[in-house]
Formats: structure tokens, sequence, C-alpha cells
């Protein structure tokens, strides 16, 4: 009740200050009338006693204030006093006001952007129970490479090791979900039955996979994730227990996950079945397989490696009995390093790179606030002489500041959700966990944060500094006079942000000469007007190599009976795709250069055709044709890196060559044609052999089609796919994509970091130009009297306008100069991401130069240009 | 200064007030009259520390207020106690006779 009173009476005397105002001034009238007429009663003459009743009372105001002073609402009213003095502060300045407050935004905005990113992909713990427990197993290659892992290995430490509470292998699996209205290709995992233990999750409804299912020949069963729960089965509960049709055969769906449930390890897979591998078959020792462990509490990473390495000879022997291979050291780690290993350098680059931009920021609105406490000195003074308490002033500059910081920080946040929301958009498909990336409270108190600081920090020192100074003399001063101690530290703040903004611009020059040169890289064929998808066969009915064959030969025929398609052909495997399909390879006789078994060469079957197509190119011998199919003469081509590393300046044509296992058919080199890029552009020399499918010894069940087309290669996407689907409605068909498409997509990781770069590099730039321009103008108008006196002496406009541009590009050489070194240093962080660009290159060195020193010297013009306008009777007649 | 008047003793001014209103409502130099004339002058009231009462126990609901027309026609402002504010004032009276009793018992005990 009374504390009501206490706030609506409060919150009446602050809106209508002026009619509680009105009403006190009244009754303090009142009392005095009262008590001269008291006066006169007691036999007063009338102005004695309006006398005697004025003195009684005393000042009409010092009541009024003390009144006033004793609500709640005076310490309230100052604020707002102090709040709506600031805002017309800050408004009659509105040049300041805006570059103030817009620098803190991209600040502030930028830097709660990347760290919203950045956090749950390299700080935040993995989603599931206990994730500090959850380990990565790979085997050690002899070069200390990582190598995929066997299930021989998995099943022996399943058995010996006392580390792990539970073991699980998983691989890609794509089955085909038939039974709707268009069959489906789907991303799904084959994992060992413990897999979802291991990640101490268990599905919402149904049930986790049972180990005795986890056997050759087990009953086959799904668990589904909720996305696809939802799209593909209407989220129908009753699904559990219910089978669908995948790849021809029914599997029984025994569990769905729950929405929340993140599948770290492939992000991509929306549906589980078993592994179901035997101890004894070819795959048991195919290197294929990734390994995954959960660590008994307790258990460090280290106790577990040195058990593992104990294990390390026996594994050898044990692979060896069975014909396999391990190869005799592992190498383990939490799953969280693991899956953040690629991207965590860049992501660290871009955190600093992003660092760099709230320190420029920072060190921006420090400059224009204590130039802009410089030029408000007379008026603190003034305010002193008439009575202002330094507390009094102190607040009022930092009530200033703090506005200014939440203007910024308010503008900030809108710039930190469409910068999150542009950086999911543009985020390369390497980077793990961004479904998780939101700009969350945490990160939005962090730049609320930051904007308060930044402005309590810069807003206490000219508070201080303008609190601390004899008034007197100040005011005889007056405003426009120099003031040197600032004007050097303001100096060195500009020098340090031009050398910050020439490390950005360094970086970010380099990263793009080096997608310039990426894009230059000749990927060994034609990418222009190339269409490109896969064809997957799937179902029962190509069990027999026969049946798979005759398909693609029909869908080809199809496809090239398309009207706008010049030439089309197929491949196993497609180059810039991702694919990557390795073999070792054997020659016979030996070759003169490199007698040694080669590993790593890539293996395609084609279609004959499919040189001319993608626009190989032929260098010795011959291409395939009609005639090199199954039945006839085994013919291979290699590529041209290949021929040299084995044959040197030999003749490699009419050697023989074997792939793959000793069992598998010798082929006879008919050709050599020109290297294809097949990883990335980054990556060259490839060797490669070629073969038709017709004669490959197995059949591939999922081709990559390569269309070669007259006009726009996306304008055929769809008479192409009906053409196929013409000769087979139930042959799922994905990934299609132009090669310009692959190409931009190969690049993705280097696209995103050079496009935050930019961002980055340009906010520095602006922000430099933005101090320099800021330190001369404030100079400038502090020294207007003095260059008044310049120029009433002689000094030309000429000499003026140069004393003036001297100042500026001295600055800047000087940051120039400080910045060439820091990022001769800096760059050593980004090295892994140029490409056929140094990190010390000329060119972007002295482009960055160039553009630093051009910008800052129209920052500089504009001011000085101002002071060579000066005219000097109106200068001297002011003072 | 020879003034025998002194001022209200510190924390009784609103207990003063209180009482006075209990009577009538009046208004402040109405207040501040009756309180100079019942103590006989011994309590002179400074208009500002008076003024200051008002606010602070119409804010604590004691008080309500109301201008009024006076005999004389002019605009004024009148205090009235409400219900809390009799409660508040039974209170302050019990509390001040026993603090004072006690104080009487302490000083009678030292003569």
């Amino acid at each position: 009740m009374s504390l009501w009173r206490q706030l609506t009476r409060g919150l009446g005397a602050l809106t209508r200050g002026a009619a509680a105002d009105r009403d006190l001034t009244d009754e303090v009238e009142h009392y005095i009338e009262q008590a001269t007429a008291a006066g006169i009663a007691r036999g007063l003459t009338p102005e004695q006693a309006r006398r005697n009743a004025c003195l009684e009372v005393g000042s009409t105001a010092a009541v009024k204030q003390e009144v006033r002073a004793s609500g709640w609402e005076a310490p309230a009213g100052t604020l707002l006093a102090d709040l709506r003095f600031a805002w017309r502060r800050l408004r009659s300045e509105p040049g300041f006001t805006s570059v103030t407050v817009l620098t803190l935004a991209v600040g502030i905005g930028a830097t709660t952007a990347i760290v919203s990113a950045v956090r749950p992909i390299l700080f935040q713990p993995l989603p599931y129970p206990e994730p500090g427990r959850i380990a990565s197993v790979h085997e050690a290659a002899r070069d200390g490479s990582r190598m995929s892992g066997t299930f021989g290995v998995f099943r022996a430490l399943q058995e010996r090791s006392r580390s792990f509470e539970s073991l699980a292998v998983l691989r890609a699996w794509q089955p085909t979900v038939t039974g709707g209205e268009t069959p489906e290709r789907l991303e799904g995992q084959r994992v060992s039955a413990g897999y979802f233990r291991v990640l101490g999750v268990a599905p919402a409804l149904g049930q986790d996979f049972r180990s005795d299912d986890d056997v050759s020949g087990g009953a086959r069963v799904v668990i589904l994730s909720d996305a696809l729960w939802r799209r593909r089965f209407q989220a129908d509960p009753a699904i559990v227990g219910h089978s669908i049709m995948l790849d021809g055969d029914p599997f029984t769906v025994v569990g769905v996950m729950s929405g929340g449930f993140e599948n770290i390890p492939a992000p991509s897979a929306g549906i589980w079945t078993l592994l179901q591998y035997g101890t004894n078959e070819g795959r048991t020792w195919g290197h294929h397989l990734r390994t995954i462990g959960r660590l008994r509490p307790g258990v460090t990473f280290e106790q577990a490696r040195g058990e593992l390495t104990t294990f390390a000879p026996d594994l050898v022997r044990l692979a060896a009995a069975a014909d396999g291979f391990f190869p005799g050291g592992f190498i383990l780690t939490s799953l969280h390093e693991e899956v953040i290993r690629g991207v965590k350098p860049a992501l660290l680059v871009i955190l600093g790179a992003v660092t760099l931009v709230l320190v420029i920021a920072c060190v921006n609105v420090t400059n224009l606030l204590l130039a802009r406490g410089v030029q408000r000195r007379g008026e603190f003074a003034l305010r002193t002489a008439l009575g202002a308490g330094r507390g009094r002033l102190v607040r009022q500059l930092l009530t200033e500041s703090v506005l200014l910081a939440l203007l910024g920080g308010i503008i900030g946040m809108v710039v930190a959700v469409l910068g999150v929301r542009a950086l999911v958009a543009l985020s390369p498909p390497g980077l793990p966990r961004v479904g998780a990336i939101e700009v969350n409270g945490a990160v939005f108190a962090f730049g609320l944060g930051i904007a308060t600081l930044v402005g309590l920090a810069f807003g206490i020192t000219p508070a201080l500094q303008a609190a601390g100074s004899d008034p007197h003399r100040d005011l005889h001063l007056g405003s426009r006079r120099s003031a040197g101690g600032h004007r050097r530290t303001r100096s060195a703040l500009v020098v340090a942000e031009v050398a910050l903004a020439l490390v950005l611009l360094v970086s970010s020059g380099l990263l793009l000469r080096s997608l310039r040169s990426l894009f230059a890289v000749d990927a060994g064929f034609e990418t222009t007007q190339l269409l490109t998808m896969q064809i997957q066969t799937s179902g029962h009915r190509f069990d027999a190599d026969g049946a798979t064959d005759k398909f693609f030969a029909d869908a080809l025929d199809a496809v090239r009976r398309v009207p706008g398609v010049s030439s089309a052909a197929l491949t196993s495997q497609l180059p810039l795709s991702g694919d990557s399909d390795e073999y070792g390879v054997r020659f016979d006789p030996p070759p003169p250069a490199n007698p040694r078994e080669g590993f790593n060469t890539f293996r395609y079957a084609v279609s004959p055709g499919f040189f001319e197509t993608m626009g190989i190119p032929l260098r010795s011998g011959r291409l395939f044709d009609e005639h090199d199919r199954a039945g006839a003469p085994l013919v291979a081509l290699i590529s041209e890196s290949l021929a040299r590393a084995k044959f040197g300046s030999a003749d490699p044509l009419g050697a023989r060559l074997q792939v793959g296992p000793p069992s598998a058919p010798k082929y006879t080199i008919i050709g050599v044609v020109g290297d294809v890029r097949q990883q990335s552009l980054a990556l060259g020399e490839a060797s490669a052999v070629y073969t038709t499918a017709a004669q490959w010894w197995f059949a591939d069940n999922a081709m990559s089609l390569v269309v070669r087309t007259g006009g726009g290669p996306s304008l055929l996407t769809h008479s192409i796919r009906q053409a196929i689907w013409g000769v087979d409605r139930d042959q799922a068909i994905v990934r299609v994509a132009t090669m310009d498409d692959l190409l931009a997509a190969s690049a993705a990781e280097r696209r995103f970091a050079l496009i935050l770069f930019e961002a980055f590099a340009l906010a520095a730039l602006v922000l430099a130009a933005a101090g320099i321009y800021g330190v001369l103008a404030g100079s400038v108008a502090e020294r207007t009297r003095e260059i008044g006196v310049h120029s009433a002496l002689g000094a030309s406009r000429g000499r003026i306008l140069a004393l003036i541009l001297r100042q500026g590009m001295s600055l800047t050489i000087l940051g120039i100069a400080i910045g060439v070194v820091v990022a001769v240093v800096a760059t050593q962080t980004i090295v892994a991401m140029l490409f056929g660009v140094s990190r010390l290159d000329l060119v972007t060195y002295s482009g960055v130069i160039v553009i630093l020193g051009g910008v800052s010297a129209l920052a500089c013009s504009v001011p000085a240009w101002r002071a060579a306008r000066i005219d000097p009777a109106v200068t001297l007649r002011a003072e | 200064m020879d003034d025998p008047s002194t001022d209200v003793i510190q924390g009784t001014l609103d207990m003063l007030i209180l009482k006075t209103l209990s009577l009538e409502p009046l208004h402040g130099f109405g207040i501040a009259r009756r309180i100079e004339q019942i103590s006989k002058g011994v309590f002179k009231i400074n208009p500002g520390s008076l003024l200051t009462a008002f606010q602070r126990l119409e804010r604590a609901g004691w008080l309500d207020a109301e201008w009024r027309r006076t005999e004389t026609g002019r605009r004024a402002k009148y205090y009235m106690l409400t219900r809390s504010g009799k409660r508040q004032l039974e209170i302050e009276t019990s509390d001040w006779t026993r603090r004072t009793a006690a104080v009487a018992r302490l000083l009678k005990a030292e003569g």
C-alpha cells in the first residue's frame, strides 16, 4: 500500500514536474501569507509582518529543494536529467555520435557474431553426458598420419581393453528408401551395437540396438532420426515395430532418436542400422571404419593410450595371420578434438582477426572521446566555476559514455544477429555443429558487457581529466588552444590503429590472392557447361552385375538423346566432388623409374566418350572406344604424372598393370591422358588409372553422369532426370550440380575465411580512416588560433595544407612501418590457408600500403583543406 | 539568540503532526501554529522540515492531502489523518510514553 504510494507519488513528481513544483510554491506562498496575517493580528505593520514571515520561512527555493530532495525520485530525477542532457549533447553532435556509435556497433557486433559462431564449435563441450570421456581411436600410419580402423582391431580391443566402458565402429551408409512417392537416397550410418551407448544417449521412442542382432545375418533393424521420422514418416509413433523398405529389403524400425540429438560423428546421417560384420570375412581387415569409445570413469586419455600401446605387437601378428594389416600404433584423441581438428586453426585465426577489429574499434572510440574531452574543456571549466561538483561532472560524462556504449551495443546486437545468420548461410560444408550456432543469451550479455565496460573505461579518462583540471586556467585559456599531452596519446592511438588495419588488410589480401591463384589452377578438364549428377542403383534386381551394366548403358543412351546434350559419359568417381576411390597399382614388368608398388592411385571406371566429354587431353596412344567391352582384351589408360613417376622418359604403352589385390586381372596400357585434379584444386599431381566400366572386375552400383551441354547446364536437369527415370523409375538421382558449383564448393572453406577477412579488413580500413580524420580534425579545431597566426604572418595556404597533411601522413607512415613488421610475424598464423602465394608476397604488401596510404591521405585532406581556409581575421577577432 | 523556542526533538515531528491532525484537518501554517501554541512556544517548527515531513507522511499513507478554499477564498492544501495514520499515532504515542517513562526513571535513579 505505502510502497504503491511511494511509487505513484514519486513517479507523479517525476512526470508532472512543473505541476508538482507549482503546488509546492503555492503551499509555501500560502504559509508565508498566513504567517504575515498572524503577524498583523499581533499588531505588526503589514511590511514588518511580511518581513518576519519571510525570515521565518527562509528562501522559498531552499524549502522547495529540501522537500524535493527527500523523495526517492530525487536521484532518479538527476539521472533522468543527466540522460536528457547527455542525449541533447549527443544529438547536437551528430557526426561524433554516429561515428562513435557505428564504430562500437561494428566492433561489438562482429565480435559477438564470431564468438557466437565459434563458441559452440570450439569451446562448448559436445552435447552428450560426460562428453570428456568420449574418445576417437585411429590407427597410426608409419608417417604419423591417421588411418581408418578395421573391424578386426575393434573386436580385439572390445575383448581386451579395460580402459573403455564401451566401444563402437561406424561407416557411412546410403540406403534408398522406397514405398513413398519418389525413391529417396538417405544419408545414414552402419554402426556397431554400442554406438549410442558410447555417446551416452538412447532413442526417445522404442529401444536401442541389441548386441545379439549385431552379427552377420542378424535381424535387419534401423533407428531413425527425429527429423527423418517427421519428414518421411509424418511423426507416426506407431512406426516403431513396423518395417520400411530400404534397398529392396524390409527393415524393422526399433527406435526414433529425440529431436535434440545431434549426431556429431556424422552430422548429415539420419538413419542408423547395425554393422553386422563377421570375424572372418574379407571386410574384417579392411581399413574403412571409424572407431569411437567411452572411457571408464577415472581413466585418463594418457592411461588409455598406454594400454592401447601394449596391445600393438599382438595386433600386428593377429592382423598378419588373417592376411590383414595393422600399422602398429594408435592415435587416441577426444571426440571433440577430432571433430574440430580440421577447422580449429582457421576458426582461431578468425577469432584473432575479429579481436583486432574490436581493439581497433575501442582505440577509435577512445580517440574520439579524448578529442571531445579536450574540445569541451571550456565547457567543463565554466560548469565547475558555476558550482558543479567534481562527482557531478564525472557522473555526467560517464552517463554520456555509457549512453553511447549502450546505443552502440544495441545496434551492435542487430549487426550480430544479421552476422550470425550470414555466417550460418556462408558456412562451408566441413564446419561441424553449425546447427548449434545462434546468438544466445550469454553471448548477448557478453556483447552488452563489452559495450558498457568500453563506455566506462573511456568515459572515465576525459571525465577525470576535466574534473581534475583548474577551472580558472582552463576558462582563461579557452577551449580552442592546443593540448599537447593529449595530442601525443591520440597520435599514438592512430598509429596503432593504422598498424592493426594493415595487418588485417595484408591477411585478407593474401587470402584473396590465394583464392585467385587457386581458381587459376587448371583442373585438367573443361569445367564450364558441364552438368554432373550421380545415379545410384538399388534393389535385388541389380544383384547381378549384368543388370547394373545394362541399366547404366540404357540410361546413358537415353541421356544422349535429350535435346541440348552435346555429349555424355559415366564415371565411377567424379573429380572435385569429394569422391576418393584409391587403389594400389603394380606394373608388369616393373617400370624403370620406380619399380615399387604404388599406393594412392585414383581408379576410374568410365564409359567410352568420358575423356571427350570432360575435355581431358590425350598425350599419347589412344582413348577408349566401343570395342573395349567385356570380353575384349583388357585395356587401361594412365595419367601423365603416373607415367612420368613410373616410366620417366620411357614409353609406358604396351606395359601391363594390375589394380588392387594380386588376384585382380591385368590390363594393357593403351594411352596416357592429362592429369586431373581429383580431390581439390589445391592438391595436384594425382596418379590415375582408367578402365572402361565394362572391363572393370565388378560393377560399381553408383556412377556419376557428366553431360556437356550447349547452353546453360542447369536448364537440362529436369529433362535428363526424366530420361533416366524413363529407363527405371526406382533409381535415385543425387548430387546434381554443375562443375562450376563443385569448383566453388571445393574452395568453400577458403572463401568463407576470405569473406570474413575482407569484411574485417574493410571495417578496419574505415575505422582507421575515421581515426585519422578525427585526430586531424580535432587538432585543426584546437589549433585554429595558431593556424590563424601562421597565416596572418604570411604563411600561404599551400604551406598550411602541407603542414596538416604532413602531420597526418607521418602518423600513417609510422603506423604502416610498424604494421608491416607485425604483419610479417602475424601472417605465420594463416600460412596453412594460403595457396600459391608467399606470406611475404610483395604485391600484397605494396598494394595494401598504397590503399592504406591513399585512404589516409583522403582522410587527412578534409581537415587540411579546412585549416587552409581559416581566415586569420576571424580567428584573431574570436579570441 | 535569546529566543527560548527550541527545535523539535529529533524524530518526534511526525508524531506531533499526526497528533495535531487527529483533531481536525489543517493546512501547513495551521499545524505549525497549533504545535507552537499548545507547546506554549517551546517548539518552533521549521517550515522546510514541516513540508518535507508532510510529503514523507503522505507517501507512507498516514496523511491524505486535499486542496480546499480557505475562509478567505484562497486555495490551500489541507492535510488529514488516514485510518492507518491513526494507528500509527497510537503506536508512536505508546512508544513515546514507554521511552519517556524509562528516561524519567533513569534520571530519578541517578538523583
